[in-house]
Parts: structure tokens; C-alpha cells; sequence
């Protein structure tokens, strides 16, 4: 395999920006990559080879005119989620409903990605329509861990990750709805953001839970991802929750903590985020964690966020009553799937036979759960109510972030499991969300990084490290200082066994 | 379909029960751009060209709110005498049907943005009549269906239906009524006075078409009975596609008759949608549903809350113009017009013409004769608006400055007129180009005089003898004579002076 796929955004750049290696010989090298390890891994449902070379080439004619890159990461290729829209290039969402679909038009983080010069290599497998901790529930099969491939890579953006894991992208986007970024990111060892709600622009993503839903980068060192958040951040007039304030400084924040000292940071450890249902290594990996940060000269000390204890029952109400709605477009009417369409059916019996067949049976759940708690009668008990836990949830984080600058738990209760041991326990499958679903909850800023292999089993665990909105910069420094001291972890993989 | 057999007289209509009024108004807004996207906001167009993402409820798209169309549903709030709330947002109504292209339609629901206010009405009579308005709120229009086959050009039972996205996402603003109670017979007169005080009064905001026959001003009658003296209100139905103000007397009118009949039959009405038919004034049920329809409203989580400072309030107050019923009245006054002369200026539509034409230096009765009489003719004829001729108000008032100072002819200034309404210029270009300023000068008058009267000594006899009427034949060749560029009264003087009469 080559060289360049091991190299992390910041080299590539580097080497790019210099003329010491072409963008197009970049992304052809992953391009590669991704033809020997994805038969195995399936992180990709759709390839845009010559999308990507394209790409590169625009960036090597401006580097040979003496141009200034586009950004700081022209040239450096990216996986994208398949539930962002790519103009004229397939975005399926993992469901059999958008099969063939075609957008007319970029979500505004892909434009952003093209006009920074930045390649995009395909789009990545997911729960249909983000819905999942698996991706299992993707219409066109899971995403296998490169870990070990009878594990699950997390969900819902577990092609991201995996892509990132398998060094078949440097660069990936994913969206954290309950965690879609930071479980998958925490097992597979890579990074995964979730920046502040309407830090980054919801146009052109396709709608999960619109007031949770979030894009947000992942790579395989917090500074890359910053290199990436910093491409795809900022305000955006087509979104209106978008937030209309300065980036924050994230690049800077990760160069200022990989220098190793957190002295005057304050971390809370999360006091709600430990006991039953926590595997023994995970809880472990994490005081090592804490350890480490207390080492690097951060205060730490202990917080308690009574709320997030109701956080994911919260989640089970929010999420899928948006959901029900936002999928109701999905009719069979102007895109995408369309059955019974044989002169025989009225057209409210195509839209009913059209969404029996394309959606799965986790979103056909989730739409129902939602069209219930919103129904009359019953919106004060469960969406009301989920609202209210809401707002205490907040409350809690803020009365935390009084104390602290920055909140830490372990990403994921457990460790990545067997391919298909939970697709029948909806619940247990909901418990791997526990600790990444109140940020989504708040709206507030969190990062998983890597903090080494659980002593059990030998598979990734993730730290997760929260900050308050619009703070998403103190996940940097932090992340990067940790990320310093905790040394790679991803080194510890081995080749995949198909590419042997 | 409703045979008269099932009608009540409608004296015994109101002899026999109160009715109950609600009604509801959609207004399509004259802004540029939709609702919630840039896509233009005009009527027509060829099928669902004026689309983009948006519009269409593409995967990923996002509404942003359109803040002229907050400010304009400010004006009229304010307009109604609203209070404007200071915070409010945007809901979902979720509910199924093609033409909606999100299968939700983002509207205003239990947070209108305002609510609490009235309109005072004035019936032909005169009388005033206050309806207290509950609230008007905000919402996205949604596409057209054409159904194609089957006998009701309905969905049900077409064979297959074409849909035009053109109109989804065109904003709206839904005016509601308080139930308006106690008009007895006058009942539809009021409806239709309420919706005709709008009309007026959203075209004098100019935040519309305001055009019943393209659907930018919709109305849907809601209608009970209770029996008299009673104060629980009687079962509604609500009627649809009303589509002139003639049409909404007719439809309140006839479903007053119609529940009569029911309920004096011992019956129940049904609640239920029913279309009002332009044909023969009557309605008709629409599909009944075997189930409620639960819309499960909730609050648009990709919009934020709208919070109107006090200050914009204030300021849009500022905007507000004078009501049209209130200016029409301060006009009489004004102007010292009879009740007949003002309902001539208003259905012609040249109030504000003729206020136009004297700001411009005429005076009330010159200005008005030209509007509601010539330029009126001219208007039918050339099947126009008086207020779409090719003339401004500044173009009549010099043409009758001109009539004033004697260099123009009535006869001469209509031709002037229509010069400029044919498009040949101002009216002394036309003037100019025509040729058609009067001829002043006494000597080339005085040859056409005498050679008039030597062509007729017999009437120039009858002149001399006393008969000063029948200078009306020598006025008449000289003018002809003249080619009408003459003015008949100097004409005539001179015609007298002349035959020394």
C-alpha cells in the first residue's frame, strides 16, 4: 500500500502545497486503497473516482500557476456522508427510498469542501437516514470495523470512520444527530466532532432530527479535524438556526494544546456517566484518561448533571417525532423510490405502498413512535415533556460549564460489538447513545478521541471531552493536549487481512 | 346536488334562527420572492418553473423566512388592530397530500404573530358593523393539482393528476374572524361587506393582488344556525372556493337556507367542507374523511422564533395608510359630495385618481367629470382599469388647464386625450403634432363667420329679427368650418356682433 495513505490532512497538505507529491497522485493513492480494502470494509456506497481526480487536478494546475491554495487543505482527499446532497452524484441517505436519486443541487458543506480544493473520494455508508449505532441498518449492508470486520464500526456515519480507520480517506464528514460522529469515531480510534448546533450549516443535509441534527469533521488527529472544521464552518444565510458568529479559532487551539499544557484548564468528570451497563475496561481507559489530563496540568474535579440521567428517553421523543415529519416528503411524488405505480393505485396508495417498501424497519419504528407522540392527546406527555427535560438538561451544563471549562466521560459505554448481536434489542442498541446524547440534547460542542484499547478485549475506546456552545475551540486544546500525552493508538491496527 | 326542495324561504330562515358567521381569508402577499426561498412570487408561469430546492421539499433544504413577508403581516395586523406578539414561531400542520411537496405545511398555529383585533364594516346603508378578528397568522401556500378524467375534476376518481409546484411556498396570510354573530338577515350582506373592506383595505396597503379570480384572495364561510334566542351555536360547515365577493353572499346565503331546512326537518347538520358551485350558487359536500385529521402541530425546528421589537412595530404602525372607508368619508366631506357622486367615484375606481389629478393643480368637479365620465368610457371601451390607461393624473389636469384658459375645445381636449392614451406623447406634444389648438385669432374667425352667414342669409335674417337660438346653425358651420378648432362661445359673440343683434 502506499505511503500517502498513512500520512495524516496536515502532511498531505504540507507535501501537496510544496510540489513534493500531486493532489491527483493523493487521491489516486487512496482511490486505491479504498479498490483493495473496500470489498471487506464497505465504508463507500457510491465512488466518485473521476469527481475526485478532477478535483485534484483543479488544485495541481493552481499549484503549478504558483496560486495560492484554496485552503489549507486543497488537495487533500475526504469521505464524504452519504446523507449530505452532492449535485448530480448519488446521495442515498442508506435507505432504498433515495436509490438512484440525483440531487440538482451541493448541500453547503459540499460547496464549501469544493471551493476549498478538497477532493471528495465517495460517499459513505450509514444507518438509513442516520438512524442507528451500526450501520446496520443501511439498505445496502454494514460497514464492517476495521478493527475486526465481525464488529460493528458504529453508527449512524460508521462509513466515515471506518474509511478513516482503514486509511482509504484522511479526511471524512459525518453528522451527530444522538452521536452519530463520536461513537463511531470512539470505535474505531479515529477523531469525531460534533461542533455547536449551527456551527456548521444544515443546508443539503438530509433532515434526521432537524433541531439535533449536526456535520461535523473526523480524522485521525484532532488537528487534522481542525483543519477540516475550520473548511466547513461558518454562517450560512440558507440555514436559518445557523449561527451567525466568528469561527471559533480551532486550529490554533489544537497547535496551542499539542504543546502539551493544559495548566488553568478546569475538566468536570461527569458523575452520572459511570456504573451499571459501563464495561470494566472502558471505565478504566477513561481514569487513565483523567490521569493524563490532571499530568498535563488541568484541574480536575468531579460535576454532577442530575438531568442526563432522562437524556435518552428525552432523545426517544425529540428525535423521532422530528423524524416522522421530516420523513413524510418521502412519498414517491417527485423523487426517488416510486412502486405501485401501475394505473391501478390512487395516489395516496402509491405514497403508502412507496414508504412500506423503501423504509426499514428502524425508521418505519422511528416514524411511528414520533407520529404517536405528537398525536393529539398525547403531545403534552411525550413531546412536551421531552422538551421540558430538554431545557433542565441545558440548565444542568450550564450550571456545570460555571465551574469547569470543559466536561469529559467515556464516548460509548462499551466497546464496538459482534456485527448483528443487537439488531433485535432496539434498546440495548439506543444505551450506546447514553453519554453522546446530551450535548446533542443542549446543542453544546463534543469531541471523541481516541484513549487506547479497552484491557478485555483489545478494541478502541473513545474519550469524550464537551465544551459549551460556541467554546468548540476548548475541545481542541483539550483534545489535542490529551492526544499528545496518550500517544497513536490507530498504530496498533494491523493490516487489514484482505489487503495481506 | 341540492334541489330547492330542500331550502328554506329565506324569511324563515331568519325568522326561525340566528346565524353564526366565521370566516376565513387566505391573501396571497405581492412580495417578490416566496416564503421561505428566493423563487419568484408571481402568478402563472408555465407549470413549476418558478422551483428550486426549497420549494420543492428537496432532501436537505431548508426554509429561511422571508422578512418582508413578516413585515407585511405586521402592516396588516396592525391594520386590523392587532396586538403583534413579541415572540412567535412557525409550526408544522403534518398531513398527506401531493400538492404539499414536505407532506407538512409550515404555518402559524397557536402563536400567531397577530391576534385580538376588529374591522369596522360599513354596509351599503351606511350602517357600521365591528368584526372582531381572533387572529392573523402567517403560512406557505401549496401547489396546484390538476386532476385529469373522472366527472368532478376532484382526486376522487381521476384518472391521473398533473401537479404545478409554481404556487408552493407563496406566502400567505390567514385572517380569522371571532364568530360573528347577531346580523341576522343581514348575515350574508356582512360577509360579504367584511370581505370587500379587506380587499379594499389589503389593496390600499399594497400588500396584494387581492384578486379573487386568480386566488390571491381566498374565502372560506363558516355557517350555523341556532335556533332564536339561543346562545349555543348550532353545528358548522365550512364552505370553500368562493372565488368573487358576489359569491361569498350567495354561499352564506345558501347554507343558511340549506341547514334551515335541515334542522326544521328534525335533523343534524353535518360538519363538514363543502364547495360553493358558481353555476347555480349552491354547495356541494366534499369527500367525506372516515377519520379526523390530527395534524400533529408542532414547532418548525428549522425556523427560529420571530420576536417583532417594539420599536419595527412602531415604525410599520407609521406606514399604515388611511383606512379606505375612512378616506372615502373624509373625500365627501371634502370635496361636499352627494352619497350618489361618491359611490360613481368608488365604482369606478378613481378616488385616488381624481385626489391625484387635483394635487395636480385641477379642480374636484373638472377632475372627476374627466375620470368617472370620458376616461371611464375610454377604460370600457379599451377593456382596461381606469387606473391601467395609458394617462397620469398630472397629463389630465394640464389637459384641463388647457379647456381652462380657453386654448382647448372640450371636443378638442378629448381628442387630445386620446392622443395620449394612443400613446403620441404629453398633451402638448399631442397638441402639437395634431395640430389642435383652438383658433383665437378674431380676423380668420370673423372670415369664417361672414362667409357662414352669407351662405345662410334666411337664418342670418332670423338672427337679426330676434331669434338668437338659431345662431346655433352659423356656431355649427364655423366650427365645421374650423375643423372644431374654434371656440364655440367666442364663435357665437362674434356671430352676434356681426349681425348686430
Amino acid at each position: 500500500m502506499s505511503d500517502l495513505t498513512r500520512l495524516t490532512a496536515a502532511e498531505l497538505a504540507d507535501k501537496i502545497h510544496t510540489g513534493e507529491v500531486s493532489a491527483a497522485e493523493t487521491t489516486q493513492a487512496h482511490l486505491d486503497r479504498i479498490a483493495a480494502v473496500d470489498g471487506d470494509v464497505h465504508a463507500f456506497l457510491h465512488v466518485d473516482a473521476e469527481g475526485a481526480l478532477e478535483a485534484a487536478r483543479a488544485v495541481d494546475a493552481d499549484i503549478a500557476a504558483g496560486t495560492a491554495p484554496a485552503s489549507p487543505l486543497a488537495g487533500v482527499p475526504l469521505a464524504l456522508k452519504d446523507v449530505l446532497t452532492t449535485k448530480g452524484v448519488p446521495t442515498t441517505c442508506g435507505s432504498k427510498t433515495l436509490e438512484g436519486w440525483l440531487p440538482p443541487y451541493d448541500a453547503t458543506v459540499t460547496r464549501r469542501l469544493r471551493e476549498a480544493g478538497v477532493p471528495i473520494l465517495g460517499k459513505t455508508n450509514m444507518d438509513e437516514f442516520a438512524m442507528g449505532s451500526s450501520t446496520e441498518n443501511s439498505a445496502y449492508g454494514p460497514t464492517r470495523n476495521p478493527w475486526d470486520l465481525g464488529r460493528i464500526p458504529g453508527g449512524s456515519g460508521g462509513g466515515s470512520s471506518a474509511s478513516l480507520a482503514a486509511y482509504e480517506a484522511p479526511l471524512a464528514i459525518g453528522t451527530d444527530t444522538g452521536g452519530s460522529i463520536r461513537q463511531p469515531a470512539a470505535v474505531t480510534a479515529t477523531v469525531g466532532v460534533k461542533p455547536t448546533y449551527g456551527g456548521v450549516s444544515r443546508y443539503g443535509l438530509v433532515a434526521f432530527s432537524s433541531s439535533l441534527d449536526q456535520a461535523g469533521p473526523c480524522g485521525r488527529t484532532v488537528l487534522d479535524a481542525a483543519l477540516l472544521h475550520e473548511v466547513i464552518a461558518g454562517h450560512d444565510p440558507m440555514d436559518a438556526t445557523s449561527v451567525d458568529a466568528p469561527v471559533p479559532a480551532v486550529v490554533d487551539a489544537a497547535r496551542q494544546g499539542a504543546r502539551g499544557d493544559l495548566s488553568g484548564v478546569k475538566v468536570g468528570v461527569v458523575r452520572e456517566f459511570s456504573g451499571e451497563g459501563y464495561q470494566g475496561g472502558v471505565l478504566r481507559s477513561f481514569e487513565t484518561a483523567v490521569a493524563q489530563l490532571k499530568e498535563l496540568g488541568a484541574e480536575v474535579v468531579e460535576v454532577s448533571c442530575p438531568n442526563f440521567t432522562y437524556a435518552l428517553p428525552a432523545y426517544y421523543l425529540i428525535a423521532p417525532s422530528e423524524c416522522s415529519s421530516n420523513l413524510a416528503r418521502f412519498d414517491a411524488m417527485r423523487y426517488g423510490l416510486r412502486v405501485a405505480d401501475d394505473g391501478s393505485h390512487s395516489a395516496e396508495e402509491v405514497m403508502s405502498l412507496t414508504r412500506e417498501e423503501g423504509f426499514g424497519a428502524e425508521v418505519k419504528r422511528r416514524v411511528m413512535l414520533g407520529t404517536y407522540a405528537l398525536s393529539s392527546g398525547y403531545y403534552d406527555a411525550y413531546y412536551g415533556s421531552a422538551q421540558k427535560v430538554r431545557t433542565l438538561i441545558t440548565r444542568d451544563f450550564a450550571a456545570a460549564f460555571e465551574q469547569v471549562d470543559v466536561l469529559v466521560s467515556p464516548t460509548t459505554p462499551v466497546t464496538p460489538f459482534k456485527l448483528g448481536e443487537k439488531v433485535d434489542d432496539p434498546l440495548a442498541m439506543y444505551l450506546n447513545d447514553i453519554c453522546s446524547i446530551p450535548a446533542n440534547l443542549a446543542g453544546n460542542a463534543a469531541m471523541s478521541v481516541p484513549s487506547g484499547l479497552s484491557e478485555e478485549d483489545g478494541l478502541p475506546v473513545g474519550l469524550q471531552i464537551m465544551a459549551p456552545a460556541l467554546a468548540d475551540d476548548r475541545l481542541y486544546r483539550v483534545g489535542a493536549a490529551y492526544e499528545a500525552a496518550r500517544g497513536p493508538v490507530l498504530d496498533k491496527l494491523g493490516e487489514l487481512e484482505a489487503s495481506k | 346536488m341540492t334541489t330547492t326542495a330542500e331550502l328554506m324561504d329565506y324569511a324563515e330562515v331568519v325568522e326561525r334562527y340566528d346565524p353564526v358567521l366565521g370566516l376565513e381569508v387566505h391573501v396571497e402577499l405581492s412580495t417578490n420572492t416566496k416564503m421561505f426561498c428566493g423563487c419568484p412570487n408571481s402568478f402563472g408561469g408555465d407549470p413549476n418553473t418558478h422551483v428550486c430546492p426549497v420549494c420543492l421539499g428537496l432532501p436537505g433544504a431548508l426554509p429561511v423566512v422571508n422578512g418582508t413577508a413578516v413585515e407585511s403581516a405586521i402592516r396588516i395586523g396592525l391594520a386590523l388592530n392587532c396586538d403583534i406578539a413579541e415572540w412567535c414561531r412557525f409550526a408544522r400542520k403534518n398531513y398527506f397530500y401531493p400538492d404539499m411537496p414536505k407532506n407538512f405545511q409550515t404555518s402559524q398555529y397557536d402563536e400567531p404573530i397577530a391576534f385580538d383585533g376588529y374591522i369596522d364594516v360599513v354596509l351599503d346603508d351606511g350602517e357600521v358593523v365591528r368584526v372582531d378578528i381572533e387572529r392573523a397568522h402567517m403560512e406557505e401556500d401549496t401547489g396546484k393539482s390538476l386532476h385529469v378524467g373522472g366527472a368532478t375534476g376532484r382526486i376522487h376518481g381521476a384518472e391521473h393528476s398533473l401537479l404545478d409546484y409554481n404556487r408552493a411556498g407563496v406566502p400567505l396570510i390567514e385572517i380569522v374572524t371571532k364568530p360573528i354573530t347577531g346580523m341576522g338577515e343581514r348575515a350574508p350582506e356582512v360577509a360579504r361587506a367584511y370581505v370587500t373592506a379587506l380587499r379594499d383595505l389589503l389593496r390600499a396597503m399594497d400588500v396584494s393582488d387581492v384578486r379573487m379570480d386568480q386566488g390571491s384572495l381566498r374565502c372560506d364561510a363558516n355557517v350555523s344556525l341556532m335556533p332564536k334566542g339561543a346562545s349555543e351555536f348550532g353545528t358548522r360547515t365550512e364552505t370553500k372556493n368562493v372565488n368573487s365577493l358576489r359569491s361569498v353572499e350567495r354561499a352564506v346565503r345558501h347554507e343558511m337556507t340549506r341547514h334551515a331546512a335541515i334542522l326544521a326537518d328534525g335533523g343534524s347538520i353535518k360538519q363538514e367542507t363543502r364547495h360553493f358551485q358558481e353555476a347555480d350558487g349552491t354547495t356541494a359536500a366534499g369527500r367525506t374523511k372516515e377519520t379526523a385529521e390530527d395534524y400533529r402541530y408542532f414547532p418548525e425546528p428549522d425556523l427560529v422564533p420571530i420576536a417583532p421589537t417594539r420599536e419595527w412595530v412602531e415604525q410599520l404602525r407609521a406606514t399604515i395608510p388611511e383606512m379606505p372607508w375612512e378616506r372615502r368619508k373624509r373625500i365627501q366631506d371634502d370635496w361636499n359630495l352627494t352619497d350618489e357622486e361618491l359611490r360613481d367615484l368608488v365604482n369606478t375606481g378613481a378616488i385616488d385618481l381624481v385626489a391625484a389629478t387635483v394635487d395636480a393643480g385641477a379642480t374636484q368637479a373638472d377632475a372627476r367629470s374627466w375620470w368617472v365620465q370620458y376616461l371611464n368610457q375610454q377604460a370600457t371601451s379599451r377593456e382596461t382599469e381606469l387606473a391601467d390607461l395609458a394617462i397620469t393624473p398630472a397629463q389630465v389636469a394640464r389637459v384641463i388647464e388647457l379647456v381652462g384658459s380657453g386654448e382647448l375645445t372640450n371636443k378638442l381636449a378629448r381628442q387630445v386625450v386620446d392622443g395620449v392614451l394612443d400613446g403620441e406623447g404629453d398633451p402638448d406634444q399631442v397638441i402639437e403634432k395634431r395640430g389642435l389648438k383652438v383658433v383665437s385669432d378674431d380676423s380668420a374667425l370673423l372670415a369664417a363667420v361672414d362667409e357662414a352667414l352669407a351662405a345662410q342669409p334666411d337664418v342670418a335674417d332670423k338672427i337679426r329679427g330676434g331669434k338668437v337660438q338659431a345662431a346655433g346653425a352659423i356656431v355649427g358651420a364655423v366650427m365645421k368650418a374650423t375643423k372644431g378648432q374654434a371656440d364655440a362661445a367666442r364663435v357665437r359673440e362674434l356671430i352676434l356682433e356681426r349681425v348686430g343683434a
